[in-house]
Formats: structure tokens, C-alpha cells, sequence
């Protein structure tokens, strides 16, 4: 029993990271049609940079991981806002060369990040309750899953608080659905662009931080393995779904830890069988609007 | 739309030239094949004399690469399929060779067959469940399936891919004449035929109906379903030709190096080789390979020169980008698609026809949007 | 190429220049790198309803979309003289073109008051009057989502977005398909009120409402504008109606033949 609820919690805990990732790919697939390799490159940069502050402020204060948090949502967002502007916008409505774009991005990226701050993991340390455990229901459930829960819980209710609440918010829901239509509203659905890509730097950068403290490092190569993870999410929640990023996240993160613990570590063999079930029965994945 | 291949470019040349041009690439083979038995240098270029096994072997894994850089342009430039996953059938041509030979203790020539046959069958198997999606989708679901055998590679269950450590050649099944640093020359000459067959058959495909179908279905799916052909086997014929091929690069790759490691199954190959197509000009058989040399050769020097003293010296601002090769690549790689839509070969067709016309060419050439069946069906903005 | 023109009388071939809203010349348009608009001259007079006519796939819905830019475009599109031809759709809408597209375009999964409010530009708020006036059950659905309403109350939220600004021109692109009898009269009721607000350019393929409604028409044979004159003219003469429409004027307003359900032209 202990086990299969420290396997919950650990599996929630990193479809939390996942939603932080796939829920940003996602919106950007769905208003314009981008498949973003550069989002790794945000949440590596979250990472790196929320990591540079955290040991400056001191590591294991709530302030410096406070701060780590505010500097990687931050970089990722000016970041994202950057990449948007000068790489992606310059090839308005050619998806594939966007897409280029982005995967050039992220090699170089990379290889910058290797040369700055090494290929090896940095490991990282953050405030002592972090580090311990709580006991639930006789399982003890590292401290930091419960933040990963927490912050991804709150950025998925800003989302959608954003998305409902507010114009440009209907401006990205409706450019998802048609985005012609929105231009032939008289809106200029570019700065919608900008701020889809802003907000899903934005998650990428706490996702970085985040993903630091799970996984105990931070290596430049950190945000592309995830980042394929957050594809499959993506997919398989159906492109452009917000609620089905976050339900295959989680789906997708718990299968992956109940397989490598039950089954031998297949977790991510189980992940992609999972896909490839999902693509031949819905093509168009969980909550994707064309079945 | 697509950007010209060289041998449409030369459509307005005279007879005479175009028989001199047919004239060429056997040439430029015939010229390939004598580099073992000359003394070329070509200083900051080759890393020395053609005939030094080091060179020899630069330019062997450059044709390698070349002849899977054309297996990827059957995908991408004909079929209009945006793929992540290419690196999986080169990986598994390599892995499985190896693995046949050293534990069903099978001759080369035998592997080689039963190889090949496991790559048609698992080929078409993953490329019927991946072409259920088109576009963008594709390009993702391509990527988890390489990204699940990357982790079989590394993970090894079965003890018999050596895991991180990579695999090494079970020198006893092959002929002593393609192993060791001595011999190769001989790998050199099986590298070069094995890029001059991947030509062929990438042309024999491509020339073939399911080549002007699949071009067809690229421009205008919903034409071709009207006509009554079945799309989705002709993108899957094309799909499995272009995995047998690079099957093929795979073992070749094999008994260049004298083993395997999990790099070549990453999506990091895959990406390289979307690299080297699209920064030759995707479309253009001549981009593929002449986009492949040049990745590989400028890579392996970059890779000197980032270990060169005076680049250490330099301050961190310039030190630490010149000295990862990865950076300098990726960034050529992103003004190529900014600056240079259709590559090196658009390039040269444009500026052919500038000089033909006696005037500034009309119009970029701009990849096809292969998901545009994908934007019209969620947009509604596209259609008609 | 078409070899013949089809019209008998020359000046049927021009518009007529008297000081238009739009004023479209030599209007071309691509989809997909294919030529779906060939040549088109058409003028919006400054006042009442211009019906843009022609054979199913002909062009008038890509000649819609090529005058507000959703399509690749070139040739001259004039809104009170200034050429939009090289403006984003958005800064083509915001000139004052207002647009109703086939099949409503609503977005479904946003509510009818959501739709209304994106379509919201500087003044709208005084309009919303007129808007709920027409349409009070939009009122009463406001929290609704667009795509659970029926065609006609689709239809409704489609034609209030265009409504909800002061717009030079409207483009209405067969606001009738698809709907009863009976709503398809309370369509063309809002459409002449709307017509005294702004002009339109209507393509329609209910006769009935041409009739109804237009004052000028301009028939599109294969991407071509090969007449220009009276409405009334046109439906009168029923050999030409017959030759371009390929229908009989005198006919009910079903003759004119729905669409069949699968699309001209290509995705």
C-alpha cells in the first residue's frame, strides 16, 4: 500500500513537471501550428539561471528557492518572447522552417549551455524541508513532489483563469479553434503569438527549476529529455488541449512510474506503447477536437 | 514550390552541356574511388594526405552519412514526411548486425539478409502506425518511437547491446579485409559503393510511380485520393524504401567504426541529418549529399579547432561558443532557414537562373508546409 | 482562359465607376499555389446591396477572401480610394470591412457574448443596441456556447459580429445556406436594414433573395467577372440568367441548387 502511494505521489509529482512543459507546447501547437524543439532550451535556462541565484541568495533558504523560481519563470518568458520575435515570426505561416528554427535553436542553445556550464550534472540543493519526507498513509513522500504539485496546481489555474478571464485570453482560445477568423475579426493574432510562446516560457522556466529539485540536477541536456516526454503528453492529450495536457501528463507520468517499478523498469517502453494505442484508436489524442 | 534539383536547373542548357553534366558524376566517382592510391592535400579541409587512414576514414563516414542523408531526403524532400526518428533504422542496422553475427554466429553475408529483412518488416510495421497522422503529429510520434529504441539501446535488457559502452564488432564473422585500421582503403571503397547504390535506388524511387505519386500527394493530397490512389500505402512504400536504405548505412556504419554506440539511434542523429538535407536543399538529391560532407567535415573541424590552444586563449565571450562545434552548427543551420530558403542548392539554382535571365530571381523558394492538410482541417483559414 | 466572353453587351464587361466604396481591378488570388481567382473587376456602390453571382465554384468565395487578404492575393483593392491590396487581413478589417463568412465561422467553443466581445472594436459599445434589437434572443443566450446553437441562431451571432462596428462595407458570404424558409426570410429582413446601414457585397445563391435585396450584380465565370449591371436587369433577362447562372430566374429560390456537401475547389 505504502509503495503504491509513494508511486502516486512521485507519478503526480512529475506529470506536474511534464504539465509544465507540454501545457506551454501545446497552446504554441495549437494557435499557430509550431512544434517547438526550443522548448527544452527554456526550461534548461530556467533551470541553470533559478540554480546561478539560488546558491548566490544561499541554496537552502526559502528566499534563494523563491528567487530560483522567480528567475526561471523570468528567463524562460523573455526567452520564449525572443525566440518568438526574432526567429519564429520572421517565417510567419511556414511552419516547417518555424519548426526548423526552433530545432536549430535548440542545438545551439545546448551546445552554449555545455560550454558555460559543462556537460556534467550540477547537483542541486535546495531548502532543508525539500530535502525530507512526509509520511502519507504509511508512505514517505519526498517534500519537494508537493511543491512540483503545488506550483504546477497554481500555473494551470492561472492558465485557465487567464484563458477565460481576460481578451487576449479569448483571442488565443478562438485563434485555436480558427485562427483566420480571428484575423478577419480585426485582430492582429501576432501579439496573441508572442504571448502564447511568453506563457509557455514562462511554465518551461518554473518547470526547469522545478525539475531540478526532483531530479536532484541540472545538466544542459535536462530540458530535451523532458521535452520529448512533454511530446508524447502532448500528443497524446490531443494538440492544442489544455485540460488534456494536463490529464495526459499525469496519465503518462503515472504509467511510467508504476511500469519501471512493477514491470521491470519498461516505463518508458509502456510510454510509448501508450502513444502508439492512443494514435491507432484516437488519432487525434485524448481531448483533441478531431477524432 | 520546391526548390529546383541541380538537373532541372540545367533544363535550359544546350544539348552538349547536358551530355558533358551526365558525364560528371561518374567522373566524380571514378576520381573518388583513386583518392586511396593518391597523394591529395587539402590543408584546413582534410585532416591529411588522401591516402592516411584517418582522412580515408573522415571521408567514408562523410559518404555514409551522405547516402543516409538521401535516404532522408526520400522521406522529406519526395514524401513531404518531416521525420525524428530516421535514426532508429540506421541504429538498428547497425546493433542488429552485430547482434546476428555475434549470437546466431552467422557469416556477414547471411546477417546482412536477415538484417535487411528484419528492417522491411519492423519498417513497415512502425511506419503504418506512424502514418496514421500526417504533419506535425507525424514528426512527433516518429520521435517516440526512435526515443523508445535509443532506450532499449542504452538500457540493454537483453545484454547483447552493451549498453552505454556501445557495441564492438565480432571481428571473427567478417573478412579480414574490411577489419582494422589497416584496411581502410577497402572500407572507404565499400563506403563509396554503398553511397553510389543509395543514389541509385534513392533516383530508382524517386523516378518510379510511387516517387511522382508520393510528390503528388506532398502538393495536393486531396487531388490525388480524388484519382483513386491510396495515399497512405504510397507515403508507406516510400517510408520503408528510406528505412531499408539507411538499414543499409547502418551496418555499413558498423564495420567503419568497428562498433556501435547508442548516439547513432539518438534523436540527435536524426536531427543531424535533417541538418545536413535542409542546409543542402531539400528536394535536391546533390543537396543531401553535398549538406552531408559538409556537416561532416566541418564538424570534425570545428572539433579541432575548439581543442586549438589559441581559441582557449580567447576570452570566455568568444572562447566558450567557438569551442563547442554544436553551437556553430546550429546556429549556420538557423541562418540557413532564415537567409537561404532552399539551401545550397536552391542557392546555386538561383543563382543559375539569375545569370540565365539576366535578372534578379522571382520569388524565394520556400519548403512545402507539409501539415498544410493539418492547418486547413484546424484552421479553416485555408481553405480555398 | 476563357475564349468567349459571355456577355453580348461590351459595357456589361466594366463595372460602372460611379464613386464605389470598394473598388476591386484585376483582382487574382492563389490557394495552395493554384489560381482560383483569375481576373476580377467589381465595384461596391456606396449604397445598397451588390450581389456577387456565378455557378458553384466559380471563385465568389475566394474573391471574398482574396478582398480581405485570407488568401494570397494581387490586382487592386480600393476602399474609398486607398489600395488594402498589401495590408494584413486584420488592418483590412479595421479600415472598415466588415465580413460574414460561409458557414458562419462562430467559434464554437466560446460563448455567443464571448463572440460578440472579440469582434468588439473602438465604438462597438454603442452598437450593441442595434445589435440585440435584431437579434434579441442573442441576449437572452449570451452564455451559451456558439457551437451548441442552431444554424440560424449561428447565422445570427455571425452577422451581429459584422454589425457590431461601423463598418464601409460589408461581405457577406451566402448568409442563407443550409436554413428554412423562415429563416431565411428574417436573414434577408436584417440584411436590408443592415444595407441601409453600409453597403454589401452579397454572394447569394438564393435567387429569391437576390431579387429581394440586390440593386447591382456582377457574375464570375471560372475566376472571371464577365458581367456587371442591375440585378433587376439581370434576372429579367432570362436567357442570360440561364446562360450564366445556369438556372431559370423564374424559378423558386431552391432552384438555384444547394451546394453539394462536398466542397469545390481543393482543401
Amino acid at each position: 500500500m505504502s509503495t503504491v502511494v509513494l508511486l502516486l505521489f512521485t507519478g503526480v509529482g512529475l506529470g506536474a513537471i511534464y504539465f509544465l512543459v507540454a501545457s506551454g507546447l501545446s497552446l504554441i501547437y495549437g494557435l499557430m501550428h509550431v512544434l517547438n524543439f526550443a522548448h527544452g532550451v527554456f526550461l534548461s535556462l530556467g533551470a541553470f539561471l533559478g540554480f546561478e541565484v539560488a546558491s548566490r541568495l544561499g541554496a537552502t533558504t526559502w528566499t534563494g528557492f523563491a528567487a530560483s523560481l522567480l528567475v526561471g519563470a523570468l528567463a524562460g518568458a523573455l526567452f520564449a518572447a525572443l525566440t518568438e520575435r526574432l526567429l519564429v515570426q520572421r517565417l510567419y505561416e511556414r511552419h516547417i522552417e518555424q519548426v526548423l528554427v526552433t530545432v536549430g535553436l535548440g542545438l545551439a542553445a545546448v551546445a552554449l549551455f555545455d560550454g558555460i556550464w559543462g556537460t556534467d550534472p550540477r547537483f542541486i540543493t535546495g531548502p532543508a524541508w525539500m530535502g525530507r519526507t512526509t509520511s502519507v498513509l504509511g508512505a514517505n513522500v519526498p517534500n519537494d513532489r508537493f511543491v512540483a504539485i503545488l506550483v504546477a496546481g497554481l500555473v494551470l489555474l492561472g492558465m485557465v483563469l487567464f484563458l477565460r478571464r481576460t481578451r487576449y485570453g479569448m483571442i488565443i482560445r478562438a485563434g485555436v479553434e480558427n485562427r483566420a477568423m480571428v484575423t478577419a475579426l480585426g485582430i492582429d493574432v501576432r501579439t496573441a503569438f508572442t504571448l502564447v510562446f511568453t506563457i509557455g516560457g514562462i511554465a518551461a522556466g518554473l518547470g526547469g527549476v522545478l525539475a531540478s529539485h526532483y531530479f536532484g540536477y541540472v545538466s544542459p541536456l535536462l530540458g530535451q529529455t523532458l521535452l520529448i516526454f512533454a511530446f508524447i503528453v502532448t500528443v497524446i492529450g490531443g494538440l492544442g488541449s489544455l485540460t488534456g495536457a494536463a490529464i495526459a501528463s499525469v496519465v503518462v507520468a503515472l504509467l511510467q512510474q508504476f511500469a519501471n517499478y512493477y514491470l521491470w523498469g519498461t516505463g518508458d517502453l509502456a510510454v510509448v506503447v501508450l502513444l502508439a494505442v492512443v494514435l491507432l484508436t484516437r488519432p487525434s489524442g485524448l481531448m483533441g477536437r478531431r477524432a | 514550390m520546391s526548390p529546383s534539383t541541380p538537373a532541372s536547373g540545367t533544363a535550359y542548357r544546350g544539348g552538349a552541356r547536358a551530355w558533358v553534366g551526365r558525364l560528371v558524376p561518374p567522373a566524380l566517382v571514378l576520381l573518388l574511388a583513386c583518392l586511396p592510391l593518391l597523394d591529395l592535400r587539402l590543408p584546413g579541409v582534410l585532416p591529411g594526405p588522401t591516402y592516411t587512414p584517418g582522412t580515408l576514414h573522415l571521408l567514408a563516414l562523410a559518404m555514409v552519412m551522405a547516402a543516409l542523408a538521401l535516404s532522408y531526403h526520400l522521406l522529406l524532400g519526395v514524401a513531404g514526411l518531416l521525420s525524428f526518428g530516421h535514426a532508429l533504422y540506421f541504429g538498428l542496422g547497425a546493433y542488429l548486425l552485430g547482434i546476428v553475427m555475434s549470437e546466431l554466429e552467422l557469416g556477414l553475408v547471411p546477417s546482412v539478409l536477415v538484417v535487411l529483412v528484419a528492417g522491411v518488416v519492423i519498417s513497415l510495421l512502425l511506419g503504418a502506425v506512424s502514418l496514421r497522422v500526417t504533419g506535425i503529429p507525424f514528426a512527433m510520434v516518429t520521435l517516440a518511437f526512435a526515443q523508445a529504441g535509443s532506450v532499449l539501446v542504452r538500457r540493454d535488457p537483453g545484454r547483447v547491446t552493451g549498453g552505454e559502452e556501445g557495441l564492438r564488432l565480432p571481428t571473427e564473422q567478417v573478412p579480414d579485409a574490411l577489419v582494422g585500421v589497416a584496411d581502410t582503403r577497402n572500407l572507404y571503397w565499400l563506403a563509396l559503393a554503398a553511397l553510389v547504390l543509395a543514389f541509385l535506388l534513392v533516383s530508382w524511387v524517386q523516378g518510379s510511380r510511387a516517387g511522382h505519386v508520393a510528390a503528388a500527394v506532398r502538393e495536393n493530397e486531396l487531388r490525388v485520393r480524388v484519382l483513386g490512389m491510396r495515399p497512405f500505402l504510397v507515403k508507406l512504400a516510400i517510408f520503408v524504401a528510406a528505412s531499408v536504405i539507411a538499414v543499409g548505412m547502418g551496418m555499413v556504419h558498423l564495420l567503419l567504426n568497428s562498433g556501435a554506440v547508442p548516439h547513432i539511434v539518438s534523436a540527435e542523429l536524426t536531427i543531424s541529418l535533417l541538418l545536413m538535407v535542409v542546409i543542402g536543399g531539400v528536394g535536391s538529391r546533390w543537396g543531401a549529399v553535398a549538406g552531408a560532407v559538409l556537416y561532416v567535415l566541418l564538424n570534425q573541424r570545428l572539433t579541432v579547432l575548439a581543442q586549438a590552444a589559441w581559441v582557449h586563449d580567447l576570452p570566455a565571450p568568444l572562447r566558450i561558443p567557438l569551442s563547442e562545434p554544436m553551437f556553430v552548427l546550429g546556429t549556420l543551420f538557423v541562418l540557413v532557414v532564415l537567409f537561404l530558403p532552399g539551401g545550397l542548392a536552391g542557392t546555386v539554382a538561383r543563382v543559375r537562373r539569375w545569370r540565365g535571365r539576366g535578372g534578379p530571381p522571382a520569388g524565394a523558394d520556400r519548403l512545402e508546409d507539409v501539415d498544410d492538410e493539418q492547418q486547413a482541417a484546424t484552421t479553416g483559414g485555408a481553405r480555398r | 482562359m476563357t475564349s468567349t466572353a459571355p456577355s453580348a453587351d461590351p459595357r456589361a464587361a466594366t463595372p460602372p465607376t460611379a464613386d464605389p466604396v470598394l473598388r476591386v481591378r484585376d483582382l487574382r488570388a492563389h490557394v495552395a499555389g493554384q489560381q482560383v481567382v483569375e481576373h476580377v473587376d467589381l465595384d461596391v456602390a456606396p449604397v445598397g446591396v451588390t450581389a456577387l453571382l456565378g455557378r458553384n465554384g466559380v471563385g465568389k468565395t475566394s474573391t471574398i477572401k482574396a478582398v480581405l487578404g485570407l488568401v494570397g492575393r494581387s490586382g487592386t483593392v480600393e476602399l474609398d480610394g486607398t489600395d488594402l491590396v498589401d495590408l494584413p487581413t486584420h488592418l483590412v478589417v479595421r479600415r472598415g470591412v466588415g465580413y460574414v463568412p460561409e458557414d458562419r465561422e462562430v467559434f464554437a467553443g466560446l460563448t455567443v457574448t464571448e463572440n460578440l466581445r472579440l469582434a468588439e472594436r473602438r465604438g462597438s459599445e454603442h452598437r450593441y443596441d442595434l445589435v440585440y434589437d435584431l437579434f434579441p434572443e442573442l441576449e437572452q443566450r449570451g452564455t451559451q456556447a456558439a457551437g451548441t446553437l442552431s444554424g440560424g441562431q449561428q447565422q445570427m451571432v455571425s452577422l451581429a459580429r459584422a454589425l457590431l462596428n461601423e463598418n464601409r462595407v460589408l461581405l457577406v458570404d451566402e448568409p442563407t445556406k443550409g436554413l428554412a424558409p423562415r429563416l431565411v426570410q428574417e436573414v434577408s429582413r436584417v440584411l436590408a436594414r443592415a444595407a441601409q446601414v453600409a453597403p454589401i457585397l452579397l454572394v447569394e445563391q438564393n435567387l429569391q433573395v437576390v431579387r429581394d435585396l440586390a440593386d447591382h450584380a456582377v457574375v464570375l465565370t471560372d475566376g472571371r467577372s464577365v458581367h456587371h449591371g442591375p440585378a433587376a436587369d439581370l434576372l429579367a433577362d432570362e436567357e442570360l440568367t440561364q446562360r450564366l447562372l445556369g438556372v431559370h430566374a423564374d424559378s423558386g429560390p431552391d432552384a438555384a441548387g444547394r451546394r453539394p456537401a462536398d466542397e469545390e475547389g481543393p482543401a
